[in-house]
């Protein structure tokens, strides 16, 4: 049953693809100072992290960055059931009236960004909330269009999307591999 | 029924007169005709007894029927019937009804309401005290010729021993003997299982062995100063059989009977903090289970009486330190019982004595014996019966036992009293 | 008939055995979580939306009562107490027709706090929802156990080899019980200390030392758990009298001498002031009573996320 992993994203591509992203964001955002990045826990983080270090190359300003777990917030808890790994939400900033980019590795359903929205709101009241991912695979539950994507990637639904990070997974590459 | 019943074929165990083998047992007139190989009566009813044990029934010296008051647990007719259904021709009930039986009056009742049952004889035991209290002497006479066969307070201790020197002196001028809950209740108060380990665990209130053992061994040592005779109901500790292994080897007049949850189970069943393993006395320690089983291996302990103490399922099912205690046994005593025999603690014909014949003595009741000319009171049972504890198939109207859903071997299959049959469900 | 029993496949917490290490941990790293939720200025997350919790409470109690109220309204639950004040409880009701009565009413969980050990482990056969322990009789406190893990587990990261002392009525202590199996589970190494009038007969079964002397259950330890003393025990004849008592286990500032000088005062409350515990040590530095009634929303919070959220599979 092993399916062949599709490469979608080197490191290579991945370094790239991260750098014209915040050259996005720099652009779509002149006032740089007013951004705080917030990684969704897990990959979500060490990609805000990467974000922020190239906003910082490109403009000088150092973006807060911080992380945002949403474990509360999902909306499968019943059927998935309790889990008791959750991560920390850090986001030191006062975020109210700021622009807050929420940053994920793949946006699918969109439900875990929906839970990521009313986590910010319990924390704060942004002045707006942008959002970036890595790779947008698609098949979109919810009314949620990301503001700075990676890259698209056409998968099917059965497929997963496996994204690995050099921060948490010792390797940058992003895969597809066909559904089981 | 006028022609009789001959038991053929079965397994014949006569404690009383070390009879043991396959014979026939004839009936007649209410009393045992004869006792024999290949015995014919014409007319007689047959019973194949054939791979059964022909017994003298069952005599069981502690039992609650609860009428008159608490006719919602039981009433003197399903006790009676529940006895006989488990091989049981005569029970004693205790004096814990409402009003308690410390009066004539009572006795009588209850005789009348025993009288008009197809079942087990029933005979009352006495208040040893008015109310129970523990304070003035019930009418011990008049009562006596009302019919009780002996006295107790049984649920409570006589506290005062000044009280129970004076009970056992006078209950002697009447031939009744004194039968003792063995229990300090300072010791015990607000206890709801034996003190140890497991209660240390689960945070119970403990009810201490000690409790028993002191009360049995100062009742003991009255009994001997007054060269009385005292029965111990429901022994449970090491430390009471002990005392009474020493005091009958010293020639005092004591008996003491055991309930078999006392040689089945373990405080540990406390566990799961089901009020049907809630009992007075609590369910001891493995040590304790030991010693039961010694003392009924050397004769210490001359019998088995259940303490069947039947309640409503409502009852059980309150918290743990509301529910009553006491669980039925009417029904479960064979085949709890014969896990001695399978484990080689006593003899068959050892149990029958331990169930019928020695119970007999020590109240000086008629039965426990297939003599010619005694009274026909004979149980007919199946050692080797394989069964599950069903509280739903009880007669008695208690379904509060420990043992629903356990296997037991050994099952009672019909019960004569007074010559007649009273429990016979599958035909024999 | 489908009844709510079938349905159920959730799960209980009745004592500290019910869960495993790992989940003690799991639920460590939730109560931290959830103690982050409570400090904001929203206390609250959607996480039991729509899910009833009932605290039944047969004896009074404004901690554990009032900590699984909040705990349930910041996960969004909606949450009822019934003391046994305002039930029929008082007209005669048996417990189990209440249990029953408020399991037809489709709560998720059932908080119950009674007086008869026992009584949540029976109600948890017949409830069909999720009923966890809050005290009963001297049997268990699970959650109170918990929050004191947490309390020790944030100050010093692990539980492993610390000394701790248990100083009280370890006799009549659901608190002690619960504490002892977890701290045991965990690795620590438990005294107890009290006078043996308030120690259970068989106390060796708990698997703990056992002094008589506070000054030798201070002595080296890293925690020490005071215990309510209740008058009620003096007239049950347990010990003479309440200044009797103090002078030999109240918890002074020169008894604490000889404790660890980075010792945890604990104290599952409410604190008889100057009689197991000195006000100044109550109020010490070392003292973390408060902070225990802290942890207590957040690991409640985390108890009721365990055993509310999700129970189809």
């Amino acid at each position: 049953m092993t399916a062949a992993a599709k490469t979608v994203l080197s490191a290579l591509e991945m370094g790239r693809t991260m750098a014209r992203m915040a050259h996005e964001i720099t652009e779509k955002n002149p006032d740089c100072s007013q951004i705080i990045l917030a990684g969704i826990i897990t990959r979500g983080v060490p990609l805000a992290r990467r974000l922020a270090d190239k906003i910082k190359t490109i403009t000088g300003v150092d973006v807060p960055c911080g992380s945002l777990d949403i474990t509360f917030y999902r909306d499968d808890i019943q059927s998935k059931g309790p889990d008791l790994n959750a991560g920390r939400t850090d986001i030191s900033h006062d975020i109210n009236g700021k622009t807050l980019i929420l940053v994920d590795d793949v946006l699918f359903t969109g439900r875990s960004i929906r839970a990521a929205i009313d986590a910010v709101m319990d924390i704060g009241r942004p002045g707006r909330i942008q959002l970036a991912v890595l790779l947008d695979r698609g098949h979109r539950e919810l009314p949620i269009r990301p503001d700075y994507i990676g890259k698209n990637i056409p998968t099917a639904r059965g497929e997963r999307v496996r994204v690995k990070l050099s921060e948490t997974d010792g390797e940058d590459l992003a895969t597809v591999v066909e559904g089981a | 029924m006028s022609n009789g019943i001959l038991i053929q074929n079965g397994r014949v165990i006569d404690p009383s007169r070390g009879i043991d083998g396959i014979l026939d047992v004839l009936v007649k007139d209410g009393v045992i005709a004869e006792v024999g190989k290949s015995l014919s009566a014409s007319g007689a009813k047959t019973v194949d007894a054939e791979g059964l044990v022909v017994s003298p029934g069952f005599i069981d010296l502690h039992v609650h029927l609860r009428e008159p008051g608490f006719e919602y647990k039981e009433t003197i007719a399903t006790g009676s019937m529940a006895a006989a259904a488990g091989g049981f021709t005569a029970i004693c009930c205790m004096a814990n009804t409402k009003p308690v039986n410390d009066n004539a009056s009572v006795t009588r009742f209850i005789l009348e309401k025993a009288a008009a049952v197809d079942g087990a004889r029933v005979y009352p035991i006495g208040a040893i005290t008015k109310g129970l209290k523990g304070e003035e002497l019930a009418e011990i006479g008049e009562m006596k010729k009302a019919g009780v066969v002996a006295l107790s307070d049984d649920g409570r201790c006589v506290m005062d021993a000044r009280v129970l020197r004076h009970a056992m002196d006078y209950a002697a001028m009447f031939g009744l003997t004194i039968v003792e809950h063995c229990e300090d209740e300072h010791l015990v108060k607000g206890g709801i299982m034996n003190e140890g380990e497991t209660s240390a665990r689960l945070g119970i209130k403990g009810m201490p062995a000690v409790a028993e053992d002191v009360i049995a061994r100062r009742d003991i040592d009255i009994a001997a100063y007054l060269k009385r005779p005292v029965h111990i109901a429901h022994i449970s500790t090491r430390g009471a059989v002990e005392s009474v292994r020493a005091a009958k080897a010293l020639g005092t007049a004591v008996t003491c009977e055991v309930a078999p949850h006392h040689f089945t189970l373990t405080e540990k069943s406390l566990e799961a903090f089901d009020a049907n393993y809630k009992m007075n006395p609590p369910l001891r320690t493995a040590d304790d289970l030991a010693a039961m089983k010694e003392g009924l291996r050397d004769g210490t302990i001359d019998c088995i009486a259940t303490d069947h103490a039947p309640h409503a399922k409502w009852e059980k099912e309150l918290e743990i330190d509301q529910a009553p205690y006491g669980i039925v046994g009417l029904e479960t005593s064979l085949g709890l019982s014969m896990l001695l025999v399978r484990e080689g603690v006593v003899t068959l014909p050892r149990l029958v004595a331990l169930l019928s014949t020695n119970p007999a003595k020590i109240f000086n009741l008629p039965g426990g014996t297939l003599k010619e000319g005694a009274p026909a009171n004979i149980c007919i049972f199946d050692s080797e019966k394989k069964w599950i504890v069903d509280p739903a198939e009880f007669v008695s109207l208690g379904k509060n036992t420990p043992f629903a859903g356990k296997e037991l071997v050994g099952k009672n299959c019909l019960t004569i009293v007074g010559g007649r049959i009273v429990y016979n469900p599958s035909n024999l | 008939m489908e009844t709510v029993e079938k349905k159920f496949r959730g799960r209980h917490l009745l004592q500290i055995a019910d869960l495993t290490a790992d989940e003690i941990m799991g639920l460590l790293n939730t109560a931290y979580k959830f103690k982050d939720v409570s400090e904001r200025e929203i206390k609250k997350v959607p996480t039991l939306r729509g899910k009833t919790i009932v605290n039944l409470f047969y004896e009074p109690s404004t901690r554990t009562r009032t900590s699984f109220e909040i705990a349930g309204k910041r996960l969004s639950a909606d949450v009822i107490n019934i003391s046994t004040s305002s039930s029929s409880v008082t007209k005669g009701e048996t417990f189990k027709d209440t249990v029953l009565n408020i399991a037809a009413m489709r709560p998720d969980a059932i908080v119950i706090r009674h007086g008869s050990p026992g009584a949540p482990a029976y109600a948890a056969t017949i409830a069909g929802c999720s009923v966890i322990n809050g005290g009963d009789g001297a049997n268990a406190h699970p959650t109170q156990a918990l929050l004191d893990l947490m309390t020790i587990h944030e100050k010093k990261g692990s539980v492993e080899n610390l000394k701790v002392a248990i100083v009280g009525d370890i006799l009549h202590s659901r608190v002690a019980r619960s504490n002892i199996n977890a701290l045991k589970m965990f690795g620590a190494d438990v005294t107890v200390c009290a006078p043996p009038t308030l120690l259970p007969h068989g106390v060796n079964a708990l698997g703990v030392k056992v002094t008589h002397n506070i000054r030798e259950a201070v002595a080296d330890k890293d925690v020490v758990m005071m215990l309510r003393i209740q008058t009620e025990r003096m007239q049950q004849g347990l010990f003479p009298s309440l200044r009797e008592y103090s002078e030999h286990f109240c918890l002074s500032a020169k008894v604490l001498k000889s404790a660890r000088p980075d010792v945890l005062i604990m104290h599952p409350g409410p604190i008889n002031r100057g009689v197991e515990i000195a006000s100044d040590v109550a109020d010490g530095p070392y003292s973390l009573i408060l902070s225990q009634v802290t942890h207590g929303v957040a690991m409640r919070m985390a108890v009721l996320y365990l055993l509310c959220g999700g129970a189809e599979s």
